[in-house]
């Protein structure tokens, strides 16, 4: 009898291909995504961190410093930006085109190396940061891991790359107190230049030891932000949850047709194209109420600044929802059954919010991913939402956002239209 | 000029001829039936009047305008065989939505929905949800609504499935109504005494085509003829012997295990002689009936086959 209803149970499974793609296929899908998101695609190399340098000092050291960083494999440095089309190569980043630059998302951090730096001592000795040479980090805190890794890189150029500075500094340091023999100086001097012979040799800092260099992270953009992280958090969950919402209730459809009400409302003076697009404004204005709710309730209680940003977010919102529903009624025109749409949902939805940013970061992503993003619509509509409550950019600057989710919608309305014919007429 | 003409309509679905020629029309006032077995394209002619099937060839015209021309189908009210509500939705509710749809507004929208309600006889439950309403009441608001905006012609796609008698008796009542008031309908169905008792003409269908047409009388005797139907029930199987004497002396006589049925235009001399050679041959007779022909024998004569297969 257990065998029966192991057999039986495995032939309702085998006959379902809803059952069958939510027990198999989405899981895959989904391992597939996270794992080229956190493991890195094979072919494509670590996750590399941009970062924009300003070399404000232009001393041999801060241009060692950028040389050894450069040959950093976890660092992608851009000392000016990518040439324009004349192919003319731009000057080198300044500080307030660097700030732009993070302020823009073109990159997470700049690292400014202000005037100075070359000439402050490098000493281990015991002062405030005033003493030292000061390196100044501009972030874009909406990604909290890149500060932290490019801190520890910094860390790890210094000792590595900059370890014979490190030992001049600190001879001079002891110098002053200790006051070596000219036989000891001529020793210092010759272990100063096997160092230098091999500056990767060089020991790192003993465990606990405090950097000789002071950095200094600037916030660019969460500064001043009650709870800068909820507006990234409420774009990714509103835009993934849209997309539920939208595919749920465009499966009302399913529901007509099963329940004869598409063929009663067929026979009256609505034509389907009509029907269409009175379900499009209908789920539309739905998901509009429903992102509403959601930023209302951020800004209640995690401090999301929405009052002074409600026109981008109307600006925002509405392509978002418009893009949203039309996909919920492209997927609900593409299923059958009730069944298949939820499975169709389930692995649509949760792929392309994976893959557009809902459930981790776009800009954490490997470059190829952030790239590969684009191509679904829900991350140019977070990028919208960023740019609104992260970034603070003007109004228009929205437009590539809206222009692109404007096409899909209407793309994505023909291709329900076109699919519903099958309900239409035989 | 007939409500509804169909001529030569012509539907083929891949290796199925759903429609093959059919020729009707029906009158202003009239009930048409229209009898079938299943699959036989009764479906696919109501879906083609209703405009949801694209016919391969033939023409229908709805009080003489081309089915497809704009607005045409206008006088058209359709009542689905499915409940077609939206059962979270109240009575009035769904008297409203449809009646939009169906293109009423405002004052004209309002008296339809009350006159719907009252029709349906659902006034004191016309804020409540639909989804709880018993099977004939949610019948009888499924052809409330198909009626809403008062149209020429009704198509009923068995209007009466599953309901209790009461029920059933209301919906009769409301296509009186409808017919009283002038509306041509067309009703699909598969109970034999609904059509005998609601359909001013019949029209059988089966495998795409009209097969005959014609009110009660006039199909039993272009079929069956003007003729009563004798059955005897004997206590045992009729032997092959006195079938084959009866059918001899009394043709249509045809026996079939314990049963014996004739046909004939004067059972007062046929029952004697039937009775008479069932003693001889020692056979006992449990009961003996005289029918008068139906529609159902009707059906079977031409089809070959029970109304529900």
């Amino acid at each position: 009898m257990i065998l029966s209803v192991l057999r039986t149970s495995w032939t309702l499974l085998l006959r379902d291909r809803a059952a069958l793609a939510l027990s198999f296929v989405v899981p895959i899908v989904f391992f597939t995504i996270f794992a080229w998101i956190f493991g890195g695609q094979r072919d494509s190399g670590t996750h590399r961190v941009r970062l924009l340098a300003v070399d404000e000092d232009s001393s041999p050291r801060s241009r060692r410093l950028l040389e050894v960083l450069a040959a950093e494999t976890a660092l992608d440095l851009r000392l000016r930006p990518a040439p324009g089309e004349s192919g003319a190569v731009p000057a080198p980043f300044d500080r307030a085109h660097a700030e732009q630059a993070v302020r823009d998302g073109e990159a997470p951090l700049a690292l400014v190396v202000p005037a100075g730096f070359g000439a402050a001592r490098l000493s281990f000795a015991p002062g405030g940061d005033a003493e030292r040479p000061r390196l100044i980090l501009l972030a874009d805190s909406s990604d909290p891991i890149a500060p932290q890794l490019v801190t520890g890189l910094l860390q790890k150029a210094l000792f590595s790359g900059l370890g014979d500075l490190f030992l001049e500094g600190g001879i001079d340091s002891l110098d002053g107190v200790a006051f070596f023999t000219p036989e000891q100086r001529t020793r210092l001097a010759g272990l100063l230049e096997q160092v230098r012979a091999e500056p990767r040799a060089a020991a790192g800092p003993a465990a606990g030891g405090a950097l000789p260099i002071a950095v200094e992270v600037v916030d660019l953009l969460g500064a001043g932000k009650e709870n800068p992280l909820v507006a990234f958090y409420a774009a990714g969950l509103g835009v993934m949850f849209l997309l539920f919402t939208a595919t749920g209730a465009g499966g009302a459809l399913i529901e007509e047709r099963e329940s004869g009400t598409l063929d009663r409302l067929l026979s009256t003076r609505i034509s389907m194209g009509e029907l269409l697009a009175g379900k499009l404004l209908y789920l539309t204005s739905l998901g509009v109420v429903q992102l509403t709710v959601m930023f209302i309730w951020g800004w209640a209680w995690f401090g999301l600044e929405l009052p002074s940003h409600l026109a981008g977010f109307v600006l925002i919102s509405v392509p978002t929802a418009f893009a949203c529903s039309a996909f919920g009624l492209v997927l609900a025109a593409t299923a059958r059954t009730r069944k298949q749409l939820v499975a169709l949902a389930n692995l649509l939805v949760l792929s392309i919010s994976a893959l557009g940013g809902s459930m981790f970061p776009r800009f954490l992503m490997p470059e190829a991913l952030q790239r590969a993003s684009l191509v679904v619509f829900n991350s140019w509509a977070l990028e919208g939402f960023l740019k609104v409550f992260w970034r603070e950019e003007p109004l228009v600057a929205l437009w590539p956002e809206i222009l692109v989710l404007a096409l899909w919608s209407v793309a994505l309305f023909a291709l329900a239209r076109r699919l519903a014919r099958k309900w239409e007429m035989v | 000029m007939k409500a509804v003409e169909i001529r030569g309509l012509t539907k083929r679905f891949g290796d199925l001829q759903a429609l093959s020629g059919v020729d009707l029309e029906l009158a202003a006032g009239e009930v048409l039936g229209l009898l079938g077995p299943n699959g036989a394209g009764k479906s696919t002619l109501v879906r083609a009047l209703t405009g949801r099937v694209r016919c391969d060839a033939g023409e229908i015209r709805l009080g003489g305008r081309r089915a497809d021309e704009p607005g045409a189908r206008d006088t058209l009210g359709y009542v689905p065989q499915e409940i077609a509500l939206y059962g979270v939705l109240s009575a009035e509710q769904n008297l409203r939505a449809f009646g939009r749809f169906l293109g009423l507004a405002g004052e004209p929208l309002a008296r339809a929905v009350a006159r719907g309600l009252d029709f349906a006889r659902l006034g004191d439950r016309a804020r409540d949800a639909v989804e709880p309403f018993s099977g004939g009441m949610k019948r009888r608001l499924n052809l409330a609504v198909g009626i809403l905006h008062d149209p020429s012609i009704v198509l009923l796609d068995e209007p009466t499935v599953g309901i209790d008698p009461q029920s059933r008796e209301r919906i009769y009542g409301m296509i009186g109504e409808l017919r009283s008031a002038g509306a041509a309908i067309l009703h699909t169905t598969h109970y034999m005494e609904e059509a005998e008792r609601l359909c001013d003409r019949v029209a059988v269908i089966d495998h795409g085509r009209v097969i005959a047409v014609g009110t009660r009388d006039e199909l039993v005797r272009s079929t069956i003829g003007a003729g009563k139907q004798v059955v005897v029930d004997a206590d045992r199987q009729v032997p092959a012997e006195l079938a084959a004497e009866l059918a001899a002396q009394l043709p249509g006589a045809v026996a079939d295990g314990e049963r014996l049925r004739l046909t004939t235009e004067e059972p007062a001399l046929a029952i004697p002689r039937l009775l008479a050679a069932f003693e001889r041959a020692r056979v006992g007779v449990r009961d003996l009936r005289l029918d008068s022909p139906t529609l159902e024998n009707v059906f079977l004569h031409l089809t070959g086959r029970e109304l529900r297969e």
